[in-house]
């Protein structure tokens, strides 16, 4: 997994609640067996019209958010499927971060195995910052991981707080799989007791 | 240790579960059951591949194909070329790496979270995860049951664990008596009309209260699968003489003696008296009235006897907006009484509303009835097993007599991941759980309903107080 450690880019706006995941990436293109290749469907329907010629108005469409790096976004963003092609998505698409001031559970989990940082700020700073965005390309925004501060065009610093754990994943790209199996042991003895002491635990064989 | 302290159903499972404690509250917890189906699994196995690991526990692991599969005659194959890579990649995968599988011309095949507890593979007491959010569905039998992406799909292959922080808990009880007509559906799409597509995030529902405990299993399977659509990664409820009597005599249920110890364990697991709930959430079950949604967001909904709610009449700028998008894409007028609203398309079917007990509530309804015209009704079986036991029950002669469309266990029409797909513009009565954008086919629009409310829909043609009708 790629770290994350700081990022300045362009942010877009989104202004809207409860972004769901079918919005992010509609089903029809999750019949893929790759990880890569979904930037290009990432908001199908808000980017697209029904014959696949660009919304204008939709901003991943305009200039200078083509090329956006952060998006900011309202309430419950990543709400519905726990589809990872959604973070994919966005990845692909090249967006490194989120700010909103809310989650889904899954989604937000799903974003720090990629790579992708979700930030959460209150309502209000969220607008704040989506107007900063407004501004265009000269108006680029700073993440900084390592000192948990979103930096404003303006220079004005906004802390947020991360769970340090996970803190510490993104900023050094660790892979999940690779700590845990340092742990074989540790299962290893659970699963003696456990068979000890729930022998009626039934297997599957099909 | 902890056990001083008065513990909920979901404080209990958690604790019996953690293998190791790490820093700030990140728990390795084990994981008991992985359900795996086609298509969030292809990376997960294509890691392992790459990394030279192997499924560590596949005795704990079921494979099955669901959301890709035709619900049409399923020997021709799968037409539809990404579709079939998707499932024989699976089909290669549980070969290469030893999984169970239940192919898709097995009688035992259907939809991921009906087939686990109605094979017996879903129990009390487990820990539970499928790359899926509606693995909530399995919470009904009293485990922790939750949805995961796929690097955590390749995490519990590899390792039969999860890192995971715990949940807080929330309490949703609902007391009363259901009136006639009001199902689980009912109840559940009430709840998330009072909390909110957010309302449990960060949290597991434990569900309770009478209306609860006189839900039949079926009925309780429906409430937690919808768990998600309340922002909840889990729902419970805790197990009782219901839940025991549902699981004796699955297959893979334990047998004799160590069901009776199995038992004897389950009971350990209700939340003690004064354990300590973050959040709680109290309803009355005799106010709750057949429900339909007239948005695109599941908490987007209102008794049938409602109309089409005014987008003028709100105050904060930011939800009207969202609202009016919604009327927009619905194709809506404020105003419109919900009764007056037709339908193209109706869709008995999905892991929330496809057991035989669903089937038989839709079937009481059709039964002397016809399809309205230019109505098309699909009934479609969560699993082969409950399609020969509507067949053997004589619903399914019900359905094809009324002019419904009678078809083979999938996802279907819940999800455009397979033929069954609404065109632009259409609208259907539905008993799966989104009514997202698009989630039934670019363009489609969704009214959620229960079984017998969508049965009522199809033979009136437009949605329906199913009350009217029996």
């Amino acid at each position: 997994m790629q770290p994350f450690t700081e990022l300045t880019a362009v942010a877009a706006p989104l202004p809207l609640a409860n972004v769901d995941t079918d919005k992010i990436i509609p089903a029809r293109f999750l019949k893929t067996i790759k990880r890569s290749g979904l930037g290009k469907s990432l908001f199908a329907g808000l980017r697209y019209d029904d014959q696949g010629g660009e919304r204008p108005e939709f901003v991943l469409n305009q200039e200078p958010f083509r090329g956006a790096e952060i998006l900011i976004a309202h309430e419950n963003f990543g709400c519905g499927s726990s589809r990872e092609h959604a973070p994919w998505a966005l990845l692909d698409f090249g967006i490194r971060c989120v700010i909103a001031p809310s989650f889904a559970d899954i989604f937000h989990g799903n974003c720090f195995k990629n790579g992708i940082l979700p930030v959460v700020q209150p309502r209000s700073v969220c607008d704040q910052l989506m107007e900063d965005a407004r501004l265009g390309a000269n108006a680029r925004i700073t993440v900084d991981l390592g000192r948990q501060v979103i930096v404003r065009p303006s220079g004005e610093e906004i802390p947020f707080s991360i769970d340090p754990f996970r803190r510490h994943m993104l900023l050094h790209g660790l892979d999940e799989i690779g700590q845990t199996m340092q742990r074989t042991a540790a299962i290893d003895t659970y699963e003696a007791a456990r068979m000890s002491a729930k022998p009626w635990m039934p297997t599957i064989s099909a | 240790m902890s056990a001083i302290r008065p513990r909920t159903l979901f404080d209990k499972i958690w604790d019996d579960h953690v293998v190791e404690r790490l820093e700030d509250e990140t728990c390795l917890l084990y994981i008991d059951r992985h359900l795996v189906h086609e298509v969030t699994s292809p990376q997960a196995f294509e890691g392992l591949r790459m990394s030279g690991r192997r499924v560590r526990a596949p005795q704990a692991t079921i494979a099955v194909v669901d959301h890709n599969v035709p619900t049409s005659d399923r020997r021709q194959g799968i037409k539809e070329p990404e579709s079939r890579l998707q499932v024989e990649t699976l089909e290669e995968n549980v070969a290469e790496f030893g999984v169970p599988f239940f192919p898709v011309l097995d009688p035992r095949q259907g939809i991921v979270h009906i087939i686990g507890p109605e094979q017996g593979i879903s129990l009390p007491g487990m820990t539970i995860v499928c790359g899926d959010s509606h693995t909530s569905t399995h919470g009904a039998l009293g485990a922790l049951a939750f949805g995961i992406g796929t690097s955590e799909v390749e995490h519990v292959l590899a390792t039969q664990t999860l890192l995971q922080k715990p949940a807080k808990n929330m309490l949703v009880e609902v007391n009363g008596t259901l009136p006639p007509g009001c199902t689980a559906k009912d109840v559940v799409l009430a709840i998330i009309g009072k909390i909110g597509t957010a309302g449990g995030n960060g949290h597991v529902i434990e569900y309770a209260g009478s209306v609860i405990r006189a839900l039949d299993m079926a009925g309780r399977l429906t409430v937690c699968n919808m768990s998600i659509e309340g922002g909840a990664r889990a729902g419970l409820i805790a197990p009782d003489q219901t839940t025991f009597d549902y699981i004796e005599g699955r297959p893979y249920a334990p047998k004799g003696e160590d069901f009776d110890r199995a038992v004897a364990y389950w009971k350990t697991l209700p939340s003690d008296p004064g354990a300590h709930y973050d959040t709680i959430v109290r309803l009355d079950g005799s106010e709750i009235a057949p429900m339909v949604t007239w948005g695109t967001s599941p908490e987007a909904v209102l008794p049938i006897t409602g109309a089409v709610p005014d987008p003028a009449e709100v105050e904060d700028e930011a939800t009207r907006a969202q609202m009016q998008r919604m009327l927009d894409y619905m194709g809506l007028t404020a105003g419109t009484k919900l009764t007056d609203i037709p339908v193209d398309v109706v869709f008995v079917g999905s892991c929330t509303n496809a057991r035989i007990e669903d089937l038989r509530a839709a079937a009481a309804v059709a039964r002397g009835r016809k399809v309205a015209a230019n109505v098309r009704a699909l009934i479609v079986p969560g699993s082969g097993l409950v399609k020969l036991q509507a067949e053997a029950e004589g619903l399914a002669q019900i359905f094809l007599d009324a002019g419904f469309e009678w078809r083979e266990p999938g996802c279907s029409m819940c999800l455009a991941m397979n033929p069954d797909k609404l065109m632009p513009g259409q609208r259907c009565a539905s008993t799966s759980n989104r009514n997202f954008e698009g989630r039934q086919g670019q363009g489609g629009r969704t009214h959620l309903v229960s079984p017998a409310m969508a049965a009522a829909a199809a033979v009136t043609g437009h949605l329906t107080d199913i009350r009217e009708l029996v």
